[in-house]
């Protein structure tokens, strides 16, 4: 098949331009799809799966808009559409404007400044695994990738108001199980 | 505003996602309020460790490279297909030729970039990740972070202290990077993935002078160390001895 000029031209500027938003993305995809797969053969086929789609889909992004948000959409939708995204999915969310029950932060040797004192980085680690997915999406979205709460809405189709409410559960969570009180969410 | 009203606002503060006339008002509080400044002290700190924490997950280089190869080809197989092929013979020879001229610098280029990295690191109020002077807790701290496993040296008797480690990148490749104390000064040693264009740095086996710092290289069981420090030339080349017993040890 003859491609026009034209047309192979602007197909490999499309696909350069597609390269030049998506790469500086892939360690933040990778690290977010171990943290959502909790294996890494599986985030790998989650990261090359979802950049392939992208790519595919790249004609009806919108130039301007959040690219972001958008890839990290298709990761995420695309881990709940694999075997054990529907599986993560099973776990009851429960009333997530509810917190009374969550124990409030106390400001003497807190999580915090035990944890700073001995920069015990697993024992986070452990606390993020334990949180629910909803919450824990919500929570590195936040954090380790510091996304404004709207980019958070976007990428996950959630509701602003949701972002915050679980937000601030997954982090009372968090403060509670670093406490040793174990608050599932 | 109530204390419980302002408190209802702490995680959008912190988050930076008050409205600017608010955050104004809150700012306000908290130089007035110890219990609110008290909570957001502690939820920043926990923001940090949660922000540290969460970056656990470094793909493997092969990896990396596989999925560059899925995005970047696009790019070749047009210019092959437009591009008269003398032209493009002529571009591959100059580039050649400019690449075999530079094999030299751009080894050196990187070692400038790690000393680089030792300077930022040294500039840092959190200049590692992981504190301690344990090579026990320093060790497991990087499993799971990068595709290779580190060897931390042991420095009982030595006159080296460890200060700690991080995650270190290098044209976009993860590596580690340990800090250790000589009295006053500090060492950096980087341990990274070996790359084919090093292979003519670190030849002489004894550190070399880079800037105002000795540098110590060589390559190890498909690995690329470089122990470097504004110290004399004999602290760096002992503590690349250390660092070469501890990866023969393993």
């Amino acid at each position: 098949m003859v491609i026009p000029f034209s047309k192979a031209q602007d197909q490999a500027q499309r696909g350069d331009e597609f390269a030049e938003l998506a790469l500086p993305l892939f360690d933040s995809l990778y690290n977010f799809a171990c943290w959502l797969a909790h294996d890494r053969s599986e985030a790998e086929d989650l990261v090359q799966e979802t950049y392939a789609k992208a790519l595919k889909g790249f004609s009806s992004f919108q130039t301007g808009t959040n690219f972001r948000a958008w890839i990290f959409r298709i990761l995420r939708n695309t881990f709940l559409n694999s075997r054990s995204g529907l599986a993560s999915q099973t776990v009851a969310l429960g009333d997530e404007g509810a917190l009374e029950n969550v124990p409030a932060a106390v400001t003497r040797d807190t999580p915090e400044s035990i944890l700073f004192e001995r920069a015990n980085q697993d024992a986070i680690q452990r606390a993020i695994e334990n949180l629910a997915l909803p919450f824990r999406e919500v929570l590195l979205l936040a954090e380790v990738e510091e996304m404004p709460y709207r980019e958070i809405a976007d990428a996950l189709g959630i509701p602003i108001g949701t972002v915050m409410s679980r937000l601030a559960r997954a982090r009372r969570v968090l403060r509670g199980e670093l406490q040793g009180k174990v608050v599932r969410a | 505003m109530a204390c419980n009203l302002w408190r209802e606002k702490l995680d959008a503060f912190v988050d930076g996602e008050l409205p600017v006339e608010t955050e104004r008002e809150f700012d306000a509080h908290l130089r007035a309020c110890t219990s609110c400044a008290a909570d957001v002290a502690n939820r920043v700190q926990l923001k940090g460790a949660v922000k540290r924490a969460g970056r656990r997950f470094a793909p493997s280089a092969d990896f990396r490279r596989k999925i560059e190869k899925q995005l970047l080809p696009r790019k070749r197989t047009w210019s092959a297909a437009w591009i008269p092929a003398v032209a493009a013979a002529v571009v591959i020879l100059f580039a050649a030729a400019w690449i075999a001229g530079r094999w030299t610098a751009g080894s050196q280029a990187a070692i400038g970039e790690l000393i680089d990295l030792h300077v930022t690191t040294l500039a840092s109020a959190n200049p590692v990740d992981i504190v301690s002077t344990d090579l026990h807790t320093v060790k497991p701290w990087f499993e799971g972070k990068l595709p290779f496993a580190v060897n931390v040296p042991d420095l009982k008797n030595t006159p080296f202290t460890l200060i700690g480690g991080r995650v270190t990148y290098l044209e976009q490749e993860p590596g580690a990077g340990l800090l250790f104390q000589y009295r006053k000064h500090r060492l950096s040693a980087f341990i990274l993935q070996d790359r084919a264009k090093w292979k003519n740095i670190g030849t002489t086996g004894a550190p070399v002078r880079h800037a105002s710092f000795w540098v110590e290289t060589w390559s190890a069981g498909g690995l690329r160390y470089f122990v470097m420090g504004d110290t004399s030339v004999a602290n760096v080349e002992q503590l690349s001895d250390l660092m070469k017993r501890a990866a023969s040890a393993e």
